[in-house]
């Protein structure tokens, strides 16, 4: 292990960011995180606290869900799973056509070829495991190691076990270098030098804006995705009607498929369901924001018929720092010693943070990283 | 500036009606909300919290909390402070999701 006394500024307090934090922090550095917003205020608070390692692309993907969700555990354990609201209830991927049904079951061989546990189900099945689905699926899946979690308790318990010195409303102007070209700190937006040897880049979709100021071009763009918020039909004293994480075949299926919204329906312990979006490629014209909404709500009463006489408290738009690759960007900087990225991950930060945060604190302090961190280097566009 | 009303315009009071409350009868007024109808006759909580069983009504009175829900003619989780009180109408304690 190199040296462990150095002071760490994570720029970013979301879930990617606190789990850089939390990391660093046990690796032994002395860690600041600096956030222009609230905790999660960015695309972490606009998800639905799905933790997904099913659907993965084989390979390396897979691989870091596996790892994430594995440390996932191990934060429940360590932070009490109560306390993030951390379920291992399972994930469903429902069919509605045989065509989807064997996409679905391409998608559970390659679960078990990756190490994971999946089922492949009939309808009957799928109708056992999830009564209150509409009656005329295909079949589907079960996938039991998916999971979910309060993505924004999730980060502040992660960001508070970290011990780090978090400051909120505190923006980043820029990365600062010395004379030597590696990193002495960053600059602040109200002209203030915060001094570190370590940099990590956790500002999600403001992460490009960030390494342009050292010159460098991370090629993330912000991708629209919409959550509406049903009233609650459950609680820890009723049994809510939707018991496990459901998406839809059409959801996961095709690699980049242009515009497209297919509704996931995510069950929360506070009794709402949230009715969130997998992709969606409209630009960010907000007049195109109610058919989505509409699409959405239709999407989720074909899966689940009796959600037609459930109303929508509220619903939220958020944006997810894509990738071209849909890979995340974890690794150093290609050109600036001491600027770590931890960035781009799309839709899936939640589940792929703690292998991130994780993989950050291993190259910092030169141990040997868990997963393979070539597919993830920032410089693989340049 | 000052935001005294000072002497109001004297309006004819509008007939008033009743509306039902866990069975009870409560004097309403056209225009009043069944919150205000509610709080006029001393009640101040209507529904149960879901998992810890206490007692919730008014808080931001504006529509915005959603922790005045209650039961009105039937259908469940309807906000006291926005839906207007009207002749007849059956408001019942909501317990829980209502459900």
């Amino acid at each position: 292990m190199r040296s462990v006394s150095k002071h760490a500024v994570v720029v970013g307090a979301g879930v990617v960011g606190a789990a850089c934090a939390y990391y660093l922090s046990r690796a032994g550095l002395r860690v600041t995180v600096l956030d222009r917003g609230p905790v999660a205020g960015g695309a972490t608070g606009a998800g639905e606290g799905s933790l997904r390692f099913s659907g993965r692309a084989p390979g390396p993907q897979a691989e870091l869900a596996r790892a994430s969700m594995r440390r996932w555990r191990e934060i429940g354990a360590a932070l009490g799973a109560e306390s993030i609201e951390l379920e291992t209830s399972g994930s469903l991927v429902v069919a509605a056509t045989a065509a989807e049904r064997d996409e679905v079951a391409a998608q559970v061989a390659a679960q078990r070829q990756a190490g994971g546990e999946a089922t492949e189900l009939d309808a009957e099945a799928l109708l056992a495991r999830e009564p209150r689905l509409a009656a005329k699926l295909a079949g589907g899946a079960y996938f039991p190691e998916d999971a979910r979690l309060h993505p924004m308790l999730a980060t502040a318990r992660l960001l508070a076990a970290s011990g780090a010195d978090v400051q909120y409303g505190t923006g980043v102007r820029a990365v600062e270098t010395g004379p030597t070209g590696a990193v002495r700190g960053v600059r602040t937006d109200r002209g203030a030098l915060v001094t570190a040897g370590v940099v990590v880049n956790a500002a999600g979709v403001g992460a490009g804006e960030l390494a342009a100021t050292v010159g460098t071009r991370l090629p993330i763009e912000p991708r629209r995705g919409f959550v509406l918020v049903t009233e609650p039909l459950g609680g820890r004293r009723c049994r809510a009607p939707i018991r496990h994480t459901v998406f839809t075949a059409a959801a996961i299926t095709g690699d980049d498929p242009g515009p497209v919204s297919a509704a996931v329906v995510v069950p929360t312990r506070a009794g709402t369901v949230l009715i969130g979006s997998r992709r969606e490629r409209v630009g960010s014209d907000p007049a195109h924001a109610l058919p989505v909404l509409r699409r959405l709500a239709a999407q989720a009463i074909a899966l689940f018929p009796f959600l037609a006489g459930v109303r929508v408290l509220r619903a939220w738009r958020g944006y997810r720092p894509d990738t071209p690759d849909h890979r995340p960007l974890i690794g150093p900087d290609p050109t600036t010693p001491g600027l770590w990225h931890a960035c781009g991950h799309g839709g899936a930060g939640l589940t792929f943070a703690p292998a991130t945060g994780a993989l950050i604190a291993a190259l910092v302090t030169g141990e040997t990283p868990e997963v393979d961190p070539a597919p993830y280097h920032p410089g693989r566009f340049a | 500036m000052s935001f005294r009303a000072g002497r109001a315009p004297v309006r004819r009071q509008p007939t008033g009606f009743t509306i039902t409350f866990d069975g009870r009868r409560l004097a309403a007024s056209p225009g009043q909300s069944v919150a205000a109808v509610l709080w006029a006759a001393g009640v101040r909580s209507w529904r149960t919290a879901r998992d810890s069983g206490a007692p919730r009504g008014l808080f931001c009175g504006v529509g915005a909390c959603f922790d005045c829900l209650l039961t009105i003619d039937g259908e469940v989780n309807q906000r006291a402070c926005l839906v207007p009180a009207r002749p007849g109408m059956v408001v019942t304690t909501q317990v829980g999701v209502g459900r």
